[in-house]
């Protein structure tokens, strides 16, 4: 089953870390992404909701900063390849271990395009084209 | 199950949650002092009270909050004790019961946060003391901490900020709610004295010294305020400058603290993140089309990034930057810098000529006759540069820049005793 935990937090927080706090969360996260490589699929972090740009579909505007005005923000996502929620919950405890404070959402995948080739959600999906799925 | 964080992380909570909740109980006390104070406390009581129940849902509407009752009844206490009542400080008392989250929402934290900014930022301060006077109170850095940063005792620096506020407090604060064009005068206060942080830092040699930090603190006060106003292109502008100059800070000088040249840095070492971030920052602000100093500062910058090596540098382009800055915010030290890129685009006597219309307001200014001395000398008029150099020396502000302008000086010494 592919599942994306999406990462957040409260950005005021986790700018305010100093250079050696922020590399040592960041290795710690490494540990255990390592741990489970086999399990990960890629690991995003993004750049402070500062840099964000968001396009309003119905106003057709486009205007600076995130798209929710919330105490925590979406700072980076995992995708992640495992049996079920239970092995899911358990890779993120650890994960939170590492990087405390904030949450992560725990959300199945519907579609995925990895390399423009569609990927189905389902008990260890392995990559196949879109077009084969019958 | 209570999730007890560690203390570390109340710490940082703490730190994150400074600026907006000092800023609603200034705006509550209308008083700098007690507003500090009634933080402090607050986060004394936050220590041993979300060490117990674990952080609340809310920190900075916490914060302000117990911040305020704290003080409140300290001030009522005091006032039975002493004869003068302060009741300039409790006025706001039948505000008491108003809903808080109604009070607290975004709009608010802007006008608070931009007016604890302004009031650091006062013009009429001179420039060292709004820094000393940002960091202590936006911050929260320890008197220790920013008497290191300067190199002085804590003692001056306590002086040094003790005047600051009681000059802002004899002005008076700002306290009505501005209008639009007040709100783009307070920004634009701001916004230099945010760079006057990040530039303290910014002068230092090693990367890891107390000092350097302001440059971090720089850029988190232009996160903090681009978070308030995002869609402020000279903000973007700012906020791109400083991370473009502090991703070189590896590589601004070398062991001995010497400073390095542009063209000698190890490109390999700059802060590719930073860079990317900056990028991306310069990019939004452009969609604006409304360019200024800021902006235009850091698209020079971001060309002298984007070379993977110094003979990539597109100087056309940073000759047309400057001409830009130069209609826009004319001086004699954007001049200056124009002319280093004249001297790669047109060559050094086009570029000398520049600098030689600079000499009556720039007499006193070490980079232009440290820039003199290295386009005469690399016209070969070696005893005009000798000269300028040993000027240059006489002015430099730090070791390292002497160091770098004796370097020059050697080497001409060593081309004729060739």
């Amino acid at each position: 089953m592919l599942y994306t935990l999406l990462c957040y937090n409260d950005e005021l927080v986790t700018s305010a870390w100093s250079e050696e706090k922020d590399a040592a969360v960041m290795t710690c996260l490494g540990a255990v992404h390592e741990k489970y490589k086999r399990h990960f699929g890629p690991v995003v972090r993004l750049m402070p909701t500062t840099a964000a740009t968001t396009f309003r579909k119905n106003e057709n505007l486009v205007t600076d900063g995130p798209y929710a005005e919330t105490k925590e923000q979406l700072l980076g996502f995992h995708v992640l390849d495992v049996e079920n929620l239970e092995q899911a919950v358990a890779i993120v405890r650890e994960l939170s271990d590492a990087n405390p404070g904030g949450a992560y959402e725990i959300r199945p995948i519907m579609l995925f395009y990895p390399n423009g080739a569609a990927v189905v959600g389902g008990p260890n999906t392995e990559a196949r084209p879109a077009a084969n799925d019958g | 199950m209570v999730e007890v964080p560690d203390p570390g992380w109340i710490e940082s909570r703490l730190i994150a949650a400074r600026p907006r909740a000092l800023a609603a109980l200034l705006r509550y006390f209308r008083d700098l002092d007690l507003a500090e104070e009634a933080f402090q406390e607050a986060c004394l009581r936050a220590l041993s009270k979300w060490k117990e129940n674990g952080p609340p849902r809310d920190a900075e509407a916490w914060l302000i909050l117990v911040g305020r009752n704290v003080t409140l009844d300290q001030v009522r206490r005091q006032s039975r004790l002493t004869t003068l009542p302060d009741e300039q400080a409790i006025s706001d008392r039948e505000d008491v019961e108003q809903s808080w989250a109604e009070r607290l929402d975004e709009s608010h934290y802007r006008d608070d946060v931009l007016r604890l900014l302004f009031t650091c930022s006062n013009p009429e301060l001179p420039a060292t003391q709004q820094i000393a006077l940002a960091l202590r109170v936006v911050s929260g850095l320890t008197v220790r901490q920013i008497a290191r940063a300067f190199l002085v005792d804590e003692r001056a620096m306590e002086q040094r900020i003790t005047r600051a506020k009681v000059r802002i407090a004899n002005q008076g604060l700002p306290f009505e709610t501005p209008g639009p064009v007040e709100r783009a005068e307070r920004l634009a206060a701001v916004l230099t004295m945010i760079y006057l942080v990040f530039n303290e830092g910014y002068s230092d040699s090693s990367p890891s010294s107390e000092r350097a930090s302001l440059c971090d603190e720089g850029i988190r006060l232009a996160r903090l305020v681009l978070r308030l106003f995002p869609s402020e292109p000279e903000l973007m502008g700012l906020l791109a400058l400083m991370l473009l100059q502090h991703s070189r800070k590896l590589t601004r000088f070398d062991e001995q603290g010497s400073l390095v040249l542009l063209e000698h840095q190890d490109r390999a070492r700059w802060n590719q993140t930073l860079i990317g971030e900056a990028l991306a920052m310069l990019d939004k602000a452009m969609l604006h089309r409304r360019p200024g100093p800021y902006q235009i500062q850091a698209a020079i910058a971001a060309l002298h990034a984007r070379a993977k090596q110094p003979q990539d540098t597109d100087w056309a382009g940073i000759d047309q930057l400057y001409a830009a800055l130069e209609l826009r915010a004319p001086s004699p030290i954007v001049t200056l810098n124009r002319a280093v890129a004249v001297s790669k685009v047109r060559g050094a006597e086009a570029a000398l000529e520049m600098v030689d219309g600079l000499s009556e307001p720039l007499q006193g200014y070490f980079y232009f006759h440290g820039l003199r001395g290295a386009l005469l000398k690399q016209l070969g008029r070696n005893s005009d540069a000798r000269r300028a150099f040993t000027q240059a020396i006489g002015l430099a502000g730090t070791a390292a820049e002497a160091a770098h302008i004796r370097e020059h000086l050697d080497q001409l010494e060593r081309d004729v005793s060739r």
